[in-house]
């Protein structure tokens, strides 16, 4: 065989071999996605979402209680986490820049944001879980917007980056100070990106569960309290699972299926967004 | 206060405003706030260590480091406890998930930047992508549920034929039971896939095409281009991206406490159930009854933090260094 032969044969069955690796990589998540709508769907029941979790040994359905927990422990987390990775990430942006500083806080937040979630969880658990004596949904929301802002503060760190110094220098010509040029100028200008990292952490922390194990933990009633543990998807999920019931396991299946959905409806959002603010440029 | 005004671009830095007097006290807190929440968002990780260092103290003082590390065993009854099979599960499962997810992640990364016509990149890339976007607890329900029943049916083949090789064949003995360190291997391969295969992807996008053009005016073939020209211009991003899942594997709760098994023994055959820092931690943590218990949980959290930082920091450095020489040749 000669030399241009064997070049060519490595080529091709090269190229063959690349294309079978993508295809496993799109067939598992066909399966994966295939497997959840179709027993999602099966376990879907209006009783879901306006009766809570059932006790043990009956055959009814309910996540009432899981539906409202999560929302809550994602609105507080919101509330903590966006202020903070706004202000952080402008402050990259915006006043340190290209400073040494900056450049250390940058990848300081790099690595939290590749940290691994159960870390978190120990994290909270130790600093607010302990000393208050008991598990609490407040805690649990701290630990999600913990894992939260290494997101936000890195894309407003980008968005802001990317808006040009013509229209700072023009806002400031007018006689703006810099807060003003920041909140009525360049936070305008880069929102939609800012709002595109908001929902990718959104995206990241909804489905998050090892945090909430030894924060927020779970609750078999229906409850709104911050400080009392609250249920949630990603939980009851994890605790019907493992158990030998079928509506539970059915229950288990539905609630992946929403959470999912959620997922991919947000990432989906975010994607517009990004790519609106691409078109831009 | 700002000193002297700089031109915007001629100095790193950007440019400043005067304002008047009044508006100066709310410019003072503005920027205090931010400098405040960056300093946060900084301190988090050192205070993540700390924390986790503090709580496992009681630990550390009745195990010590090297007796807690090469002990196996784990005793609640006899409050004696010992990290060694769970340090052996995680290396074990991400082993297994690095083996598998690199070649592919390559093989995707290779075929989205040289081979795929150009219609095909972005779905295929997208595609991949969500693979990321689904939660780790839903590939714990799937992989229990769905794909370990699956997978119990290859596995009397797998222990048949590959059981049989002397050697290697030790690790794959036991019954076909469908969860164990294998089963976790797999399901985390599959979870750090887009992972590294973005990032492998990134880097090959970056090289300039000149050095791709050159190389195909020369006669080079694809292949020929993706192995020798691409591959070693991105080769320090590649492994920063191949450390980065590993990152990932290693710190990997919920999908592997599902199907790993969780069994503190020791075996040699990957086919038997294991147990991880993160399954057990899952697992015991809230039935830790005694503080020596909940101290020694805690512990095995603080070793494995303490592996990730160093593989994430491994990992930033190489994939900056790409970025580096990028600007060095623009």
């Amino acid at each position: 065989m000669g030399v241009v032969a064997r070049r060519r044969g490595v080529d091709v069955a090269s190229k063959i071999l690349m294309g079978a690796a993508t295809v496993v990589g799109v067939i598992f998540l066909f399966w994966i996605l295939w497997t959840t709508l179709k027993f999602g769907i099966a376990g879907m029941h209006w009783d879901l979402f306006t009766k809570d979790t059932p006790p043990p040994g009956t055959d009814s359905f309910g996540l009432r209680n899981a539906f409202v927990g999560s929302l809550t422990l994602l609105a507080v987390s919101l509330l903590i986490g966006v202020p903070i990775g706004l202000m952080g990430g402008t402050w990259l942006a915006e006043y340190a820049f290209r400073s040494r500083t900056a450049n250390a806080v940058r990848f300081l937040n790099d690595i939290m944001l590749s940290a691994p979630s159960i870390e978190i969880g120990l994290f909270v658990y130790a600093i607010m879980v302990a000393p208050m004596g008991h598990f609490s949904a407040v805690s649990g929301s701290v630990a999600l917007a913990v894992l939260m802002i290494p997101i936000i503060v890195r894309t407003t760190d980008e968005m802001l980056t990317l808006v040009t110094s013509d229209m700072r220098e023009a806002a400031i010509a007018l006689g703006a100070p810099t807060w003003v040029v920041i909140t009525k100028v360049t936070w305008k200008a880069a929102s939609a990106g800012i709002l595109t990292g908001v929902l990718i952490g959104l995206a990241r922390i909804s489905g998050e569960t090892a945090p909430l194990l030894f924060t927020a933990l779970s609750n078999q009633f229906y409850s709104t309290s911050l400080l009392q543990p609250i249920a949630s998807i990603p939980m009851v999920i994890f605790q019907f699972a493992l158990s030998p019931y079928a509506n539970w396991q059915q229950m288990a299946w539905a609630a992946a299926f929403i959470a999912v959905l959620f997922v991919l409806l947000l990432s989906l959002v975010a994607r517009w967004l990004l790519g609106r603010t691409q078109e831009l440029k | 206060m700002n000193g002297p005004e700089t031109l915007a671009g001629a100095m790193p830095g950007r440019p400043k405003s005067a304002g008047r007097a009044w508006p100066l006290a709310i410019e003072f807190l503005f920027r205090k706030a931010a400098a405040l929440a960056a300093f946060l968002a900084a301190a988090a990780l050192f205070a993540t260590v700390l924390a986790i260092a503090y709580d496992s103290r009681l630990a550390i003082h009745t195990f010590g480091v090297w007796k807690f590390l090469k002990s196996s065993e784990w005793n609640p009854v006899t409050d004696t406890f010992g990290a060694l099979p769970f340090i052996i599960g995680t290396l074990g499962s991400s082993a297994i998930a690095m083996i598998l997810a690199v070649p592919i992640s390559f093989g995707i990364a290779v075929f989205i930047a040289e081979i795929a016509p150009r219609w095909l990149k972005k779905p295929i890339a997208g595609a991949v992508e969500l693979l990321a976007a689904i939660p780790s607890i839903v590939y714990g329900l799937w992989g229990l549920l769905v794909f370990a029943p699956a997978f119990a049916n290859l596995e009397p083949w797998i222990s048949q034929y590959l059981g049989s090789i002397p050697g290697i064949g030790l690790l794959f003995q036991g019954p076909p039971m469908g969860i164990g360190m294998l089963t976790a291997g797999i399901v985390l391969a599959i979870m750090v896939l887009p992972y590294i295969s973005s990032i492998m992807r990134d880097a090959f996008m970056a090289v300039p095409s000149s050095l791709r053009e050159s190389a195909y005016a020369m006669g080079a073939t694809t292949w020929e281009v993706a192995w020798q020209i691409t591959l070693p211009y991105a080769r320090s991003a590649v492994i920063g991206g191949i450390f980065l899942g590993l990152g990932r594997a290693l710190g990997e709760t919920m999908a592997v406490t599902f199907v790993i098994g969780n069994s503190d023994m020791i075996s040699a055959s990957l086919l038997m159930p294991s147990a991880t820092i993160t399954s057990v931690l899952a697992n015991e943590f809230t039935e830790a009854t005694t503080k020596l218990y909940l101290s020694s949980l805690i512990y095995l959290g603080l070793i494995l933090i303490a592996v990730t930082l160093v593989v994430q920091f491994l990992a930033l450095l190489l994939i900056r260094r790409l970025g580096r020489r990028e600007g060095v040749a623009a």
